[in-house]
């Protein structure tokens, strides 16, 4: 969190660029404010004349204006030119007044146009651990609804109390112009009425704040039932799942209704000093009028005046305490747009690696204590392939995250043909090694807009023949739009199995001399398995390959196996070696083969039956 | 897929007709409160009347000081004048109380129907539906619908009473001068109604373009180890840049729409009011009105063209909200592919009446399953690609069944037709030797425990996660499940053990790990199929 003044200055370096434009929409705002007080005292000058049938009531230049427009005094002449000159201003007020909402509007979506690029520079360039402490919802929120609260703060709200304040200074100026005594009375209920805005919204703040939050948890209990539906159905747990949705939702609208006690506690007892304040106004006017201490116009006057001034004070103290909630906005979007930026640019990178990767001695622990790798050392040579196994949370994908520099690690380094990573170029580093994670991630755009992640520049036939290396194009070929396929949720559903191939495609593509599979086949059959790994020996350029599996089938083939537990490499060597070996993997190998028996021996007897 | 998908692009379209029967529908849920209704007519029409009573007000005091000088009661107008102050002040108090319940408590019933409907709703349903656009249907549609509904409903009331009764004070003082000074009304119309449909169109383009924006952010998010590891950083930016141009320019448009449409009828407004000046003025000369009837007459021309603003407001909204309505109808009414048949529904109507015996099931034939039988099997999304073709299969009470084959050779689909998540297309599936279409839904597939291929976690803790399987199981009953399905070693290993929170969906743990628990839970619900 931000304090006051940093909130301050953040704001004002949003607008950088635009103050010009500020500057032009509050000038224009303001003439536009003082030009509309003016209609009341027209009328009030023409009330006047009018009711006591005496020129000596119209403002010397309206008079020489009629005199100068009849040839002489005329009454009607004095009223339709007061009417015309009331119209003429209010259309002038208006053109400015469109002028102020026009530039206004361009300066404040311009200003968060920029803040929402940044944003999104800065989700791009924070490191990996950065997402790891915040969740996504919070994260979009942030960069959605805070901003969007800012713009509406910079363009809505920042007009409203100009206009708010500007009012108030021309009105008690005239007010006290024409009857200083009844001005009092006219204006005494104001500070009550804006200092007892302030008061509430600042109080009700946090009642608002409930709300906020029974939503959200509401939003994402809908939203995790809805993600897993699957899994509801799975276990018939409908009613469970209705009762909870039901605790949420009657906790969100028993917030709601709460918010809205209060917010007619605030709206009758304001009503009631608005009326009160013009009711007060009038009598005291008549009261006036009656002694002779002021005109019918002058009553005309106070009562138009006041009943335009006191909805906006009104209006003010609300829009003050709004305040508040665009200087939290603007902090949170502070959170992200203050993030650290992983790359140094001062970094060197170099020509294309050959893909020699010495691990020595890297111990890596979380943020949240976790120690995930201890004393790892693996020396790769180029060309090699290579397999790592072990149980779930044994630190294979830890190691890979580490290689890429996605996580600091404490102790030890990494070197790529013999550089330290950590004194690399980021870009570089990662253009050298392609990953495919086993949850691989896609774009929901086009199938080829997907593969050319891995190459803007290539060719629709480089395309076909890296997705004929992953086993992926029949595949693609029997869909409806071939290579033009929208992914996802918008267009074709891609099994576990497809999204995989589709990413080693992509991966292959980008042709880095480091490839690494993270689990990226356990979505696929042995067999298409076997005709991918094919795929990747028969490539030409034979490029340095680090498969993680759990099968053995995966692995078995590799020139060197490194078996991980607990976050140590505990065995070394090739697959014959291991398996006569007494170890984790003969163990494993062990158990995989009979189960791979007794499975296939079961279901032919299923079949059978 | 046989049907299309449904994108967020069509999440916000305005219906071609507008359709009165959706909108009766949506009515009668507000009728469920017919008490609040009756408030809220009463309170809107006081508020209506006294809003033009204080013209009136106006008019007698002045025209009492002007007539009577000293003589003049200001005593009895400070009286009513303050009494009719208090009463619109608890008029509004009250229709706002009235109008926020009538909205909250629409907007949860609303909520429920949908939601309890989902959960009926068959797999199919899911496939076309992506959870982004059925979560818009809960929340946002949901929230305009309410909105329209009730404080629609009371503007509509307010609007009428007080344009009626202004209208008819100023025929009844002086109706030619009524005449004159509403003669701009039908102009202000005009421009509203020209205005505000292009108000909305813009404002709907700021909308869809924001939720676009919120999507971009979110797989930015969600993809960010990939678009690093490819280097993706400047690209994406490039292209994150043409939609923030794109929001800059329609909001743009749309706040400079606003902004021409106000002034405009504010100096339209004017119009009326300087004509109500000039020509009553003239009258004021001529002895035929007093002053306080001017005076009241400006006021009353002010604040007849409010209501026009809130009215043409609310009927654009009914027309773009066309489509929330029909959505989120949609969503309420829409039937389970899958459910229980007439004659099931009525013979677990039958038994739920007998006394409880534990060896039948709740449709009150027999609870336990000898044998599943697939008989002729065949399956297909669309006709020209059958998955399955003519399959039987036969599995007995305690027997272990492997499936096996290459990937889509329609081992998933099988798992899916055998829990009824799916029915077959042609042949059947029979429970000890009866068409499961016979049996109880809800009783087969509460007596079944699957692990899906994609281990789904809710938020909560490892203990939570696994007690979804048998919500009533003791803490000893979950350790045990999760040795046996080997997830104990990992858990004690963690710092919380099983109170480790899992973080969203399961995020703070590995895929291995996920998938692990989705096995303890499984194996905790200890059914008669696994």
């Amino acid at each position: 969190m931000l304090n006051r003044q940093d909130q301050w200055r953040a704001l004002i370096a949003t607008t950088e660029g635009q103050r010009l434009r500020y500057a032009g929409a509050i000038c224009t705002m303001s003439t536009a404010t003082l030009l509309s007080m003016a209609t009341p005292v027209i009328g009030m000058y023409a009330i006047d004349t009018i009711v006591e049938q005496d020129f000596s009531f119209a403002h010397p230049a309206l008079y020489e204006a009629m005199v100068w427009l009849a040839g002489g005094e005329s009454y009607a002449t004095y009223l339709w030119m007061c009417a015309a000159l009331g119209v003429a201003l209010a259309g002038v007020a208006g053109f400015l007044m469109f002028t102020a909402g026009w530039l206004s509007a361009i300066a404040s979506d311009d200003s968060c146009r920029k803040l929402r690029n940044l944003m999104y520079w800065r989700l791009h360039t924070a490191p990996v651990s950065f997402f790891d402490r915040s969740e996504t919802g919070d994260l979009v929120q942030r960069c959605s609804s805070d901003v969007e609260t800012v713009r509406e703060f910079l363009h809505s709200d920042v007009e409203a109390m100009g206009k708010a304040l500007v009012l108030l200074a021309g009105t008690v100026p005239i007010l006290f112009w024409r009857s200083p005594s009844l001005a009092w009375i006219a204006l005494c209920t104001m500070p009550v009425l804006l200092c007892g805005s302030i008061g509430f919204f600042y109080v009700v703040q946090k009642r608002f704040q409930v709300v906020d939050e029974a939503e959200g948890a509401l939003t994402s209990t809908m939203q995790e039932n809805l993600t897993g539906i699957r899994v509801v159905k799975a276990f018939a747990r409908q009613e469970f799942e209705i009762e909870r949705f039901g605790n949420k939702n009657a906790s969100f609208r028993d917030a709601s209704l709460k918010l809205s006690r209060s917010m007619v506690i605030y709206y009758s007892s304001t009503d009631l000093l608005c009326f009160g304040q013009v009711g007060a106004t009038l009598i005291a006017a008549a009261y006036f009028v009656m002694h002779q201490q002021l005109t019918v116009g002058e009553l005309f006057l106070f009562i138009t005046l006041v009943g335009i001034v006191v909805w906006e004070i009104r209006h003010l103290g609300r829009v003050l305490t709004e305040s508040g909630k665009a200087m939290v906005s603007l902090s949170r979007i502070g959170y992200i747009a203050s993030a650290t930026d992983e790359s140094q640019a001062e970094l060197s990178s170099y020509p294309r690696a050959k893909g020699k990767l010495q691990i020595q001695g890297v111990n890596l622990t979380y943020i949240d204590g976790l120690q995930a790798l201890t004393d790892v050392d693996i020396d790769i040579a180029p060309g090699e392939f290579v397999g790592i196994v072990g149980p779930p949370g044994s630190g294979k994908t830890t190691l890979i995250r580490a290689i890429l520099r996605l996580y600091p690690m404490q102790e030890g380094r990494i070197l790529l043909d013999g550089r330290d990573i950590s004194r690399t170029d980021l870009q570089w580093l990662r253009a050298q090694v392609g990953v495919v994670l086993q949850e691989p991630f896609l774009f929901s755009r086009t199938i080829e807009a997907n593969l050319r992640v891995g190459g803007d520049a290539a060719s629709h036939e480089e395309l076909v023949q890296v997705a004929t290396d992953a086993a992926i194009h029949k595949s693609i070929e029997s869909f409806p739009d071939q290579y033009r396929s929208m992914v996802g949720e918008r267009g074709v559903t891609l099994s576990g199995g497809q999204r995989q191939r589709l990413a080693i495609a992509r991966a292959l593509l980008r042709d880095p001399p480091i490839l690494v599979l993270d689990d990226a086949l356990s979505a696929v059959d042995t067999k298409t398995e076997e005709l991918i790994l094919r795929a990747l020996r028969q490539r030409r350029t034979r490029r340095t390959t680090i498969v993680i599996a759990h099968r053995i089938s995966t692995i078995r083939h590799a020139d060197r196996i490194f078996v991980m537990q607990k976050g140590q490499v505990v065995e070394t060597g090739s697959h014959s070696e291991l398996c006569v070996a007494e170890g984790p993997y003969q163990r494993l190998a062990a158990m995989q083969m009979l189960v791979d028996a007794s499975g296939s021996h079961r279901s032919e007897e299923g079949s059978h039956g | 897929m046989a049907e299309p998908a449904i994108g967020p692009e069509d999440l916000d379209t305005p219906a071609i007709e507008f359709d009165p029967k959706m909108w009766w529908r949506l009515f009668q849920y507000g009728l469920a409160y017919p008490r609040t209704l009756l408030v809220i007519l009463v309170s809107a029409t006081m508020v209506g009347v006294i809003d033009m009573i204080f013209g009136l007000l106006t008019k007698f005091t002045v025209d009492d000081i002007q007539l009577h000088g000293k003589e003049a009661d200001l005593l009895q107008w400070a009286i009513l004048y303050a009494s009719a102050g208090l009463v619109i002040s608890v008029s509004l108090g009250t229709f706002i109380w009235f109008v926020n319940r009538l909205r909250i408590w629409v907007g949860y019933d609303l909520r429920q129907a949908a939601f309890a409907n989902l959960q009926r709703l068959s797999f199919s349903y899911f496939d076309r539906r992506p959870v982004g656009w059925l979560m818009a249907r809960l929340t946002s549609d949901c929230d305009r619908l309410t909105r329209i509904l009730s404080w629609g409903t009371l503007d509509l009331i307010w609007s009428v009473t007080l344009m009626s009764a202004i209208a008819i004070a100023m025929l009844a003082l002086h109706w030619q001068l009524a005449v004159y000074a509403l003669s701009v009304t039908p102009l202000v119309a005009w421009v509203t109604v020209k205005f505000r449909r292009r108000i909305l169109d813009a404002a709907r383009v700021v909308r869809q373009t924001n939720s676009q924006i919120t999507g971009t952010f979110n797989e930015s998010i969600m993809g960010v180890v990939t678009s690093k590891a490819y280097g993706r950083e400047q690209a994406n930016l490039t292209d994150f840049q043409v939609l923030s141009d794109k929001l800059y320019s329609a909001s743009v448009r749309n706040l400079r729409l606003t902004a021409i449409y106000v002034p405009l009828t504010v100096t339209i407004g004017s119009a009326g009011i300087a004509i109500t000046l000039a020509l009553g003025g003239s009258e004021l000369l001529a002895g035929a009105i007093l002053a306080g009837t001017l005076i009241a007459f400006l006021s009353w021309t002010r604040f007849f063209f409010e209501p026009i603003e809130e009215l043409s407001f609310w009927f654009a909204q009914m027309q773009m909200a066309q489509a929330s309505a029909e959505r989120l109808f949609g969503v309420i009414d829409a039937q389970p592919a899958i459910a229980d048949s007439e004659s099931v529904r009525e013979r677990v109507h039958q038994y739920s009446e007998q006394l409880p015996n534990p060896s039948l099931a709740r449709d009150g034939q027999p609870n336990r399953i000898e044998t599943l039988e697939a008989r002729n099997l065949d399956f297909w999304y669309d006709p020209a690609k059958p998955v399955l073709r003519s399959l039987n299969l036969t599995i007995n009470h305690g027997e272990s069944v492997a499936l096996v084959g290459p990937t889509g050779g329609g081992k998933t689909t099988l798992a899916n037709i055998l829990c009824r998540f799916y029915e077959p297309v042609k042949g059947q599936v029979l429970i000890n030797g009866e068409d499961y279409r016979s049996r109880s839904l809800e009783w087969y597939q509460s007596n079944l425990s699957i692990v899906l291929q994609e281990a789904h976690l809710f938020s909560g803790t490892i203990a939570e996660n696994i007690r979804y399987g048998l919500l009533r199981a003791a803490e000893t009953d979950i350790v045990m499940a999760a040795k046996l399905a080997g997830a104990h070693g990992f858990i004690s290993c963690m710092e919380d053990g099983y109170e480790t929170q899992v973080g969203e969906a399961g995020s703070r743990l590995s895929s291995g790990q996920k998938q692990l628990i989705s096995i303890a839970r499984a194996t905790l619900a200890a059914r008669q199929i696994l």
